[in-house]
């Protein structure tokens, strides 16, 4: 199958692909331009480890095909820290061991600054349910949902 | 840095720093298995039996290898012969030789140039089957006339004339079992059941291999133990091992799925086909549940007898396990001995059968065994503490092991901890918590051995007094910061100053896999004589520099210095002036230390979980949990706490919604996330920890080991709060809401 040019913006830079109309957005990320803090945990939109966000909006990378990219604007976990600075979730997600083996990590960063920006004091069940589509097997996701809540008080604190 | 409220005479162990390898993992830059990509490297795909069991009669791959692009494409044809016991089960679950095994089992695998063009071409690869009757149950593979697996499986300690499936039969016990039963007042035996589960990890099996027609080849592969894979792999290719050079990459998750090998022999198999070229296979989700690693699932009677103030007189299990088609993958014995650890009682007898049935090959998953035998012990337990009017807790104090008490599985207990874990769950606020109508509480100890193994751990001292520590155990939950912790605190030096390595297997001797709740404890136990081996040499070079003898030299506060006025008066020599000019004194400064590590300390812990059931829907919703457990001392206490909040939560994900789905032609039905459903966020409380620290003797800082016990007590304990909330008491897992919700309406009629 002839392969399609697809132009689009990632993490702030002008990119060029050519994606094969059956490939995920995800794989295209991963095998074209080589970002791959995203994951693929199910390839079904189950799992939500191949988060990102598009013309931002949360999306499942492995649900979007990487043809339906052209002209869109795309934000991966490569993009969540300014040169050198940690975006605060990052930060609290080190300091409050919300991590174990970090497969899951990347996606849930990204949703978890989704629900941030705009929501940017959830409780405790709303970031439950927000993050109920990233999937976690080695935490049980206390300290992830802390995390989640102290860069929600630190980022409001600093506004 | 703050330290934990934990009583502790050391300087690092017991605080919380940042993992060292947190910025990789919260940038996307750590690299897991699918991330590893090389020059001119193919990709694989896996032709997968669609039957349970099915006798494979011709495999036609003519049209795959006439696309443009495809450049190998292997069967079992292309293994070598005459392997026996697990490596023959290990390279025939790799591979299916003359009969397909179940429903996902490889029957073929080919390599192209695009993955998208190795999944076309496997679609082309026509395999012909004569499909066979096939089992699925436990119970019923047990059956004389079930359909038979393998003819001839029984070992030596299968008894003539027993079910033709039946590959093992173990027994063992002490005591006078009629007397003890005498004793009884209550005497009561129930059957209970749990289904097969899946470990769940989220990072599906991935690697890149490269294999050359001189036999040397290279592995990039996600795992739990490189040494593992590197022998299974050459055992299943006919190679040598010393010539297969495997480098672990980061792990996803791995819970014991990740110690043996499932598809890592096929790309080598394809790289070597296709002239040496680097080989990339990624397991689909739906491969990884048909044909990776779940774990047994059983039948078991238990018997007890309790006398009326709640003393277990005797005891009596008997269970049954499938792990699969393959023989001794089942964890029967494990769960027969972690089955009543948790009670000195006076007799006991375990009986046990593994049982072959048309499932994947079963693989350890979090203290193999001991989840499920918890669960049906613990339930028994509990309805005979109500039946009696007893406080389950009490009743657990009053018959809990000690140290010095004979274990039911046989050896005396060391130092154990499972009477300070009852003591301080008793003294924890969640008890006092006022339940409301369709509410319950459960409670439930659970038990693992923990495992020392084989270990070796080489640490270099740096020209700027820096050490690098090589370890043989991967990181999957935060040892990296346990061992920099460890190794710190031995030295005397900053925790930033230590890079733990994970490395490949030609830098170490053999360690086993990061399994058995073993990286922290034996890893660690290495680590620090690794680092006391290296002090005596920085102690031997100060000596020499100052011309006493080495007995006149101590370490403290990283730094060598004379022992004592009698050894002369020179300032304290650091570890960087050492470092410094070691290429003058003598050359490099290294530690190392192997083992096969000995002075294992189990671990017991205490769950106590509030539940509601809805009594319309039959669904249950966990309240509050809480985790009470033995971690010995807790190096870095955020991720012990991590560890006990994990297995917490994939045990009630066992306990609640978890199983596999297998339809009436044997194919697993669920094989995705959407229907196999792990816990999610929004179904769980806040898991309250307690960790109580009863110091190993046989480890330097009193490490345990903490990765197992956590997900025995979920099963039982949420049974037996869903009992409490609703009169109904289940004996069978899941404790689905169409299930609960049939016991709600049985019990009221």
């Amino acid at each position: 199958m002839s392969k399609v040019h697809v132009s689009a913006v990632v993490n702030g830079d002008n990119v060029d692909f050519l994606a094969d109309p059956r490939e995920s957005l995800l794989d295209c990320l991963r095998d074209q331009l080589g970002l791959t803090g995203s994951k693929e945990g199910c390839g079904t939109g189950d799992c939500g480890a191949c988060s990102v966000t598009v013309d931002g909006v949360l999306v499942c990378s492995c649900l979007m095909l990487g043809v339906e990219a052209e002209g869109k604007t795309i934000g991966t976990v490569e993009g969540l820290a300014d040169v050198g600075t940690l975006h605060p979730l990052q930060r609290k997600f080190i300091e409050h061991a919300a991590l174990q083996c970090g497969f899951c990590t990347p996606g849930i960063l990204v949703a978890s600054k989704a629900l941030l920006d705009h929501n940017p004091d959830p409780t405790e069940t709303e970031v439950r349910y927000w993050l109920a589509g990233n999937l976690c097997r080695c935490t049980g996701y206390d300290k992830i949902v802390r995390a989640v809540m102290d860069a929600a008080a630190e980022l409001r604190e600093a506004v | 840095m703050p330290k934990d409220e934990l009583k502790s005479e050391y300087r690092l162990i017991g605080t919380r720093p940042d993992r060292p390898d947190g910025l990789d993992k919260v940038t996307g830059r750590a690299r897991y298995g699918a991330d590893m990509s090389l020059p001119g490297m193919l990709h694989a795909a896996v032709v997968r039996s669609p039957h349970a069991h099915a006798k494979i009669l011709k495999i036609d791959a003519s049209a795959a290898l006439a696309l443009d692009g495809v450049k190998a494409v292997i069967t079992r044809a292309d293994f070598p012969t005459g392997l026996t016991g697990e490596d023959w089960n290990l390279q025939e679950n790799s591979m299916a030789g003359e009969v397909a095994l179940y429903d996902g089992h490889a029957v073929a695998a080919v390599a192209a140039t695009s993955r998208l063009l190795a999944e076309d071409a496997a679609k082309l690869i026509k395999v012909e089957y004569e499909v066979l009757p096939h089992v699925i149950d436990v119970d019923d593979a047990l059956r004389m006339d079930a359909p038979v697996i393998r003819a001839g499986v029984g070992d030596h300690t299968v008894p003539e004339g027993s079910p033709p499936n039946v590959s093992k039969k173990i027994e063992f016990g002490h005591g006078d079992l009629e007397a003890g039963f005498a004793a009884a007042d209550l005497i009561r035996e129930q059957t209970y059941k749990t289904e097969a589960t899946h470990q769940g990890y989220i990072e599906p099996h991935a690697c890149v291999a490269q294999l050359g027609s001189d036999g040397k080849g290279e592995m990039w592969v996600c795992t739990q133990g490189q040494w593992y894979i590197r022998r299974m792999c050459s055992a299943v290719l006919g190679l040598e091992a010393s010539q297969l050079r495997v480098t672990p990459s980061e792990i996803g998750g791995g819970f014991g799925g990740k110690t043996i090998i499932f598809m890592e022999a096929l790309p080598l198999a394809l790289s070597r086909k296709a002239g040496g070229k680097p080989v990339k296979l990624v397991m689909s989700r739906s491969d990884v549940l048909r044909a990776t690693g779940p774990t047994a699932s059983a039948s078991m009677d238990v018997k007890l007898g309790m006398t009326k103030d709640g003393k277990i007189t005797a005891a009596h299990v008997n269970f049954r396990m499938q792990g699969g088609a393959f023989v001794g993958a089942s964890p029967v014995g494990e769960a027969l001995s972690c089955a009543l650890a948790c009670y000195d009682i006076p007799a006991v007898m375990h009986e046990g059968v593994e049982v072959l049935a048309n499932r994947p090959k079963a693989a350890a998953y979090r203290a193999p065994g001991s989840p499920m035998a918890a669960f049906a012990v613990e339930s028994l337990v509990d309805e005979m503490c109500h039946e009696l009017g007893l406080d389950p807790l009490d009743v657990r104090l009053k018959n809990a092991v000690h140290e010095g008490v004979k274990a039911s599985y046989g050896p005396t207990y060391a130092r154990i901890g499972l009477v300070e874990v009852l003591e301080a769950t008793k003294k924890h606020p969640n008890l006092l918590a006022p339940l409301g109508p369709n509410q319950g509480r459960g409670i439930a100890s659970g038990f693992w051995f923990n495992h020392g193994g084989e270990t070796s751990v080489s640490l270099a001292i740096g020209e700027d007094g820096t050490v690098t520590v090589s370890i043989g155990t991967p990181d999957i939950g935060g040892s990296r910061a346990s061992m920099s912790l460890m190794v710190a605190e031995t030295l005397g030096i900053a925790y930033e100053a230590v890079r733990v390595n994970i490395v490949e297997t030609g830098a170490l001797g053999v360690n086993e896999p990061s399994h058995g709740s073993r990286a922290t404890f034996a890893s660690g136990k290495a680590a620090v004589e690794a680092a006391r081996s290296a002090i005596r040499e920085m102690c031997r070079r100060a000596a020499k520099e100052w011309g006493i003898e080495e007995e006149a030299v101590e370490w403290k506060d990283g730094a060598a210095m004379p022992a004592g006025p009698n050894a002369g008066k020179f300032p304290p020599m650091t570890i960087a002036e050492i470092g410094a000019k070691m290429g003058g004194t003598g050359g490099p400064i290294s530690g190392h230390h192997e083992t096969n590590a000995d002075g294992v300390g189990a671990s017991f812990g205490t769950h106590v979980v509030d539940v509601e059931v809805d009594p319309e829907t039959g669904r249950t919703t966990i309240l509050r949990y809480l985790v009470v457990q033995d971690a010995g001392t807790a190096i870095h206490p955020a991720y012990v706490e991590g560890q006990y909040q994990g297995g917490a939560v994939q045990g009630i994900g066992w306990a609640l919604n978890e199983e596999y789905v297998y339809g009436a032609n044997g194919r697993l039905q669920n094989a995705v996330f959407l229907d196999y459903r792990i816990p999610v966020a929004s179904d769980l409380p806040m898991i309250d920890t307690v960790i109580v620290e009863v110091p190993n003797p046989g480890h330097p800082y009193g490490v345990r080991g903490v990765g197992e016990t956590g997900i025995t007590p979920p099963l039982p304990a949420i049974a037996n709060a869903v009992a409490m909330a609703t009169g109904a008491r289940l004996r069978s897992l899941p404790l689905s809401p169409p299930k609960v919700l049939a016991a709600i309406k049985a019990k009221k009629g």
